[in-house]
């Protein structure tokens, strides 16, 4: 069912980013299967955001070519690149608290009933799919009409992503989904995000926690001032590899001494 | 791959309580204080007809009166928008009948779909302007309040030369349509059944339409509604035009079933209805709330203001009243509120 050994289901050749002055992206490639996790490693400021927008239609390159499915797009809006089974889930504006979850699930795509103005919402249907969508993904909740706010921010991340596979989506790209979380919390989305590449959905996964990014991810990508700082299959380097190519090495390493130096008592 | 069934329950498997549903519910504070506020004066001036037929009726017809325009507000509140100007529109509505049928002899049902006309081209204009703009409705709506009254003010005047236009009993009574706003039953006026019939569409229109489930988005969170797709911009445009036109239609009410009209009608009126929508569980922050809730904020203040009157207490106390009813209910709203996002563990 993961058809991993297909070619990627989206890559990017050569993005190049500039805002005004600001070269925001330069020269970057990248590309993910379906059934396959890349994360997407970075300090602030790397270039993640600028690289998501791009995957996810809301900018275009000003040089480089987005292929999906093999073919070169130009994609012209976040609808578009949904349409394409790309989906992008932001961190803090995936889901309305106040609203329940399966009204949630199908805000925008509601299923209905009947004819003309007496098209009505089949709220039944709704809970039902809702309630089967999240089921499939190991996530069991009786009561579906309670609102968003009641769920932790681990199952509101883990919402968000199931409604992106349920309306068609083949990669995901999530934008710091663990962010926010506590550890505990974090494990759910982890569990969920493994769950997905189980079933073949290809993620990409932004983060700046390598304690997040290993257990999960496939293959790394690591940004650094808008350029591409290395990618490694997980076979090829260990977590703590990984930390200092994303802290820029000998910077770390420095960093490293300094905060040792005071430190004399033992068990520090 | 195995199904759902075969999967075994693992840990990422949570059950979550059904919880109280029922107190969930945005109403239900309002529907139980409704009942508080009607067993207070039934025991205080029940004996003085409170609880008669002709008394109830008066509550009711009280209650429509500021119904009629509240469910329309309450859902442009639960999609995150204000309407200040409601009472102007009241106001400006109520005059084009008036002056149409009063001094230029149009028929009343043409004057009649002027009037409607009229609000929905305000609306169209408030909500147009909140969107461009990105001003918070509250101001821009506040600007409509004031320019539509000064516009109703000094367009009579010029016309009339007065503030009132009367004596238009006698083309209303001609009039076939005139009827539907006019008729009553008994005691009863159908300005009540316009009221329960309009609350009665807009709950379904909020909890069974997909265009219901847009309003709470848009009030929710107009950024992630409008990553779904959900056309924020329309949804709020039609609420406020929806807003105007009902409104419009409390204005033809009221100057068909007295026979005149007054530049000053409907002031206070947009209050009126925020406070009866929030009494009936919406949020003033959007993206929650009822307009069944707005059927029980209208009768809490048609009960208070008549329960007063039947229990001889003058009038004057009556917003003191209101006003305690306003600041219980907003923090009643918020207790409600801050259970709904609450994680439950």
């Amino acid at each position: 069912m993961a058809d991993t050994d297909s070619g990627p289901y989206i890559e990017g050749r050569n993005l190049t980013k500039y805002f005004g002055g600001v070269i925001a992206l330069y020269d970057v490639s990248l590309s993910v299967r379906r059934g396959e996790v890349l994360c997407l490693l970075g300090d602030n400021g790397a270039g993640k955001s600028t690289l998501i927008k791009i995957l996810s239609g809301v900018h275009p390159p000003d040089h480089g070519s987005l292929l999906i499915d093999g073919e070169e797009v130009r994609m012209s809006s976040p609808r578009d690149a949904l349409r394409r089974g790309i989906a992008t889930v932001y961190q803090d504006l995936a889901m309305i608290p106040l609203m329940s979850i399966s009204r949630n699930f199908f805000l925008g795509s509601e299923p209905t009933r009947g004819f003309g103005p007496l098209r009505s919402l089949d709220v039944a249907e709704a809970d039902r799919v809702t309630h089967e969508a999240l089921g499939r993904m190991g996530i069991d909740l009786r009561d579906t009409a309670q609102p968003v706010g009641t769920l932790s921010g681990g199952e509101r991340q883990s919402v968000a992503i199931a409604r992106a596979i349920h309306f068609g989506a083949k990669v995901v790209i999530l934008d710091e989904p663990t962010s926010a979380l506590g550890v505990k919390e974090a494990g759910v989305v982890l569990r969920f995000i493994a769950q997905a590449r189980d079933d073949g959905i290809g993620v990409i996964l932004i983060t700046h926690n390598v304690n997040h990014a290993f257990p999960v991810g496939d293959r790394f990508t690591i940004l650094d001032r808008g350029r591409l700082r290395g990618s490694f299959a997980k076979d090829e380097i260990t977590p703590g590899e990984l930390l200092e190519h994303m802290a820029g090495g000998s910077e770390l390493e420095q960093l490293r001494h300094e905060l040792e130096q005071p430190m004399e008592q033992p068990g520090a | 791959m195995a199904t759902a069934e075969a999967r075994p329950i693992d840990e990422r498997v949570r059950r979550v309580g059904l919880g109280s549903r029922l107190l969930g519910r945005p109403e239900v504070g309002a529907i139980i204080g409704a009942a508080l506020v009607w067993i207070v004066f039934a025991v205080w001036a029940g004996d003085r007809g409170f609880t008669s037929v002709a008394g109830t009726a008066t509550i009711l017809n009280v209650a429509a009166q500021v119904g009629i325009v509240a469910s329309a507000v309450a859902l442009l509140m639960i999609a995150g928008e204000f309407d200040l100007s409601v009472g102007s529109v009241v106001g400006a509505a109520g005059m084009v009948v008036a002056i149409g049928v009063g001094e230029f002899g149009l028929p009343v049902w043409l004057t009649v779909l002027m009037a409607i006309g009229l609000g929905l081209a305000i609306g169209f204009i408030n909500g147009y302007i909140v969107i461009r703009t990105r001003l918070p409705s509250f101001i821009v709506t506040l600007g409509m309040l004031l320019i539509l009254r000064g516009l109703t003010i000094g367009i009579t005047r010029a016309i009339t030369a007065r503030t009132q236009v009367g004596g238009l009993a006698p083309a209303i009574d001609a009039d076939p349509i005139a009827g539907i706003f006019t008729a009553r039953f008994g005691n009863f006026p159908v300005a009540i059944l316009w009221w329960i019939g309009l609350a009665l569409v807009a709950t379904y229109v909020l909890l069974r339409t997909p265009f219901g489930n847009w309003i709470y988005g848009a009030g929710g969170s107009a950024v992630a509604a409008r990553n779904l797709g959900v056309p924020v911009a329309r949804v709020k445009i039609m609420l406020f035009m929806a807003t105007a036109a009902s409104a419009a239609l409390l204005a033809v009410i009221q100057v068909l079933s007295v026979g005149s009209g007054d530049v000053l009608r409907g002031q206070d009126k947009e209050f009126e209805a925020i406070i009866t929508a929030v009494i009936g569980g919406t949020l003033l922050t959007g993206g929650y709330g009822s307009a069944i809730g707005a059927i029980f904020g209208a009768l809490t203040l048609g009960m208070t203001r008549q329960g007063l009157f039947f229990a001889g207490v003058p009038g004057d106390w009556y917003l003191a009243i209101l006003g305690v009813l306003l600041l219980l209910a907003v923090i009643i709203n918020n207790y409600i509120r801050q259970r709904a996002t609450r994680t439950r563990s």
